[in-house]
């Protein structure tokens, strides 16, 4: 099975909420100091899902990974974790694009890899949470698209996919080749062994730019945006607490209680 | 594009009736199209669905458009995109909006590549721009850190819009308005990816979307145990639990339970946020509830920045007694 994971590198979403600064200048986020960025978490589980699979059928795994400012020990995380190779679409003209001009580089990349049976895709990325990339992808490639998977499984030459729905899962059924978003219910991402790492460190990714890949310049980056960003903001919130003390726990609980019947609220 | 006209909505069916995000959807519809001083119409597609067309008159649409297919009968990417494209291409809206739900997620994306224009997911607030009459698309990001505003400056200008973001107008029966059915035409070759089953996994009872009550918990409760406590006081209160997105992680609840951006969205009255940290991506899921109660031991956990009330404690000594507290408080 070839396959191919589409990953990207993102501000940690596990930095505290307190440290979100936003640059009303320029409508960007300030990266928390101290706070390394990391692959994307939904990405993580579609590496896992390519992992599994390669697992059970033997293959390879190709990553590509577009952005900036790309930190080799980051993006090289899925090669640590178990993947074959890695490509990076490092350059300014890929900056600042859309979900609309992002899928389009993803999927020039992707036609210039060849061959593949599938292409996992994050559900949706932890920094602007379109979730359009892979559905993107899919489209440009005219690819069937699944997405939401919980589960996928190769099977004679076609994917069972599980996929997450409000009150449980559907199983849908794809040829190949096909492009599948992955959903954190697939599971945990494993663990980069001491074999892994070493591995990676050892491997230099591939770097493409526009030329390579012969994307056309008015689709990607800024200029393939379909969407435009007119304003980045934080809600001014005005919550405050009122907490509810007491000498012990129980204590505090009793009075809880006492205040919410007071308020009405039970 | 001056031929583009009207908002259309996507009208989602299940078990034979507009869904109430569907009614949401037509709500805000309504507003959009009022400031744009163009009409509202409703597409409703699946198989035996004619029926439901009356229902999206009734809550506010001047035009159905009703795609009516065996191959629509179950949502599949492939030929609701296909069948949606073709209303676009008759109906030529301006806005066309859907709900953010399984099929939302699925359809949107997917379509907006196909028609070439843009889209903006999960949207929590639509508006159009008095100067240059665009659609101004309000959606959350970074884990619901930030809120961020597109436009789009293809057509239609599509939007997904969240559970609950938007009011449903006054439901009534003796509205008229015009039904165009539209053929699918569609070959079956078209559909590529083939449904195979479906297992309901959720648990009976009340449904978190429309629970009045929610005990929520976090990864404080430390494995599947203690949510027998939570259960205690859901029941004792006519409530529901559900949990963040750690205990769904973790296998030690369903994750039908989580609540959270890519999980559940509720608005009840009242929220108990028990060992959760109030990390943005689980408040994207709970901050439209009207009370929302605390309850961890870390008193520098972000969820008493987000709470109403809160207690600092164990919870395996706070629920217990919160507990019984009540259950005294309701007799009496």
């Amino acid at each position: 099975m070839n396959m191919i994971v589409c990953a990207k590198q993102v501000l940690d979403p596990e930095a505290p909420p307190a440290s979100f600064k936003i640059d009303p200048a320029s409508n960007s986020v300030v990266p928390p100091p101290g706070v390394p960025p990391v692959i994307s978490p939904f990405d993580g589980n579609a590496v896992e899902a390519a992992l599994k699979i390669k697992d059970a059928k033997g293959g390879k795994i190709t990553v590509i990974t577009l952005g900036s400012n790309l930190l080799r020990d980051v993006v090289k995380k899925p090669l640590s974790m178990g993947c074959d190779e890695l490509i990076l679409l490092e350059d300014p003209a890929f900056q600042n694009g859309d979900s609309w001009s992002i899928a389009y580089a993803l999927a020039m990349a992707i036609k210039k890899v060849g061959q593949f049976d599938l292409v996992f895709c994050g559900r949706q990325s932890a920094d602007w949470d379109t979730g359009q990339v892979g559905a993107g992808i899919a489209e440009l490639l005219n690819l069937p698209i699944v997405s939401l998977a919980k589960k996928v499984e190769a099977v004679d030459g076609k994917a069972k996919v599980e996929r997450v729905v409000a009150d449980g899962y559907e199983v849908i059924e794809t040829p190949l080749p096909a492009v599948i978003t992955v959903s954190n219910e697939l599971g945990e991402p494993r663990y980069a062994t001491l074999k892994g790492i070493m591995g990676a460190a050892k491997k230099q990714p591939i770097i493409w730019k526009p030329a390579d890949i012969g994307a056309d310049a008015s689709k990607i980056g800024v200029a393939g945006r379909r969407t435009k960003l007119v304003k980045l903001f934080q809600p001014v919130k005005e919550a405050k607490c009122e907490v509810i003390k007491g000498e012990t726990p129980q204590e505090a609980a009793v009075n809880l209680a006492a205040r919410l019947r007071q308020a009405k609220i039970i | 594009m001056a031929d583009y006209k009207g908002v259309l909505i996507f009208g989602e069916v299940a078990e034979g009736k507009l869904t109430g995000q569907a009614q949401e959807l037509l709500g805000i519809g309504r507003k959009l199209a009022d400031a744009l001083g163009e009409g509202l119409s409703a597409v409703v597609a699946g198989s035996g669905v004619a029926g439901v067309a009356q229902q999206a008159i009734a809550f506010g649409a001047d035009k159905v458009y009703v795609v009516d297919d065996p191959l629509l009968k179950d949502y599949l990417n492939d030929p609701y995109v296909a069948a949606m494209q073709k209303v676009v291409e008759q109906a030529k809206p301006q806005i066309f909006l859907m709900g953010q739900t399984n099929v939302g997620r699925d359809l949107a994306p997917k379509l907006a590549f196909k028609l070439g224009t843009g889209l903006s997911t999960d949207c929590v607030d639509l508006a159009i721009d008095p100067g240059t009459k665009k659609l101004l698309q309000t959606r959350p990001v970074y884990g619901g850190n930030a809120r961020a505003t597109f436009t789009t400056e293809g057509f239609p200008q599509i939007a997904t819009a969240r559970a609950k973001a938007f009011s449903a107008l006054e439901k009534n029966d003796s509205r008229k308005g015009e039904v165009i059915t539209v053929a699918a035409g569609l070959a079956p070759s078209v559909v590529r990816t083939k449904l195979v089953n479906r297992v309901k996994e959720e648990a009976a009872g009340i449904k978190l979307e429309d629970a009045r009550i929610i005990v929520c918990g976090g990864r404080g409760l430390g494995g599947p145990d203690n949510f027998k406590l939570l259960e205690a006081l859901a029941k004792l209160l006519g409530g529901a639990v559900g949990a963040s997105r750690p205990p769904c992680d973790n296998n030690w609840v369903p994750a039908t339970l989580q609540i959270g951006l890519t999980g559940k969205i509720v608005t009840p009255e009242v929220y108990f946020a028990v060992g959760i940290s109030g990390a943005s991506q689980h408040m994207a899921g709970c901050s439209g509830a009207k009370h929302i109660i605390a309850i961890n031991k870390d008193p520098e956990a972000n969820i008493f920045r987000e709470a109403e009330f809160g207690v600092v404690g164990d919870l395996k000594a706070v629920l217990p007694a919160l507990t019984d507290k009540v259950k005294e408080l309701l007799k009496g």
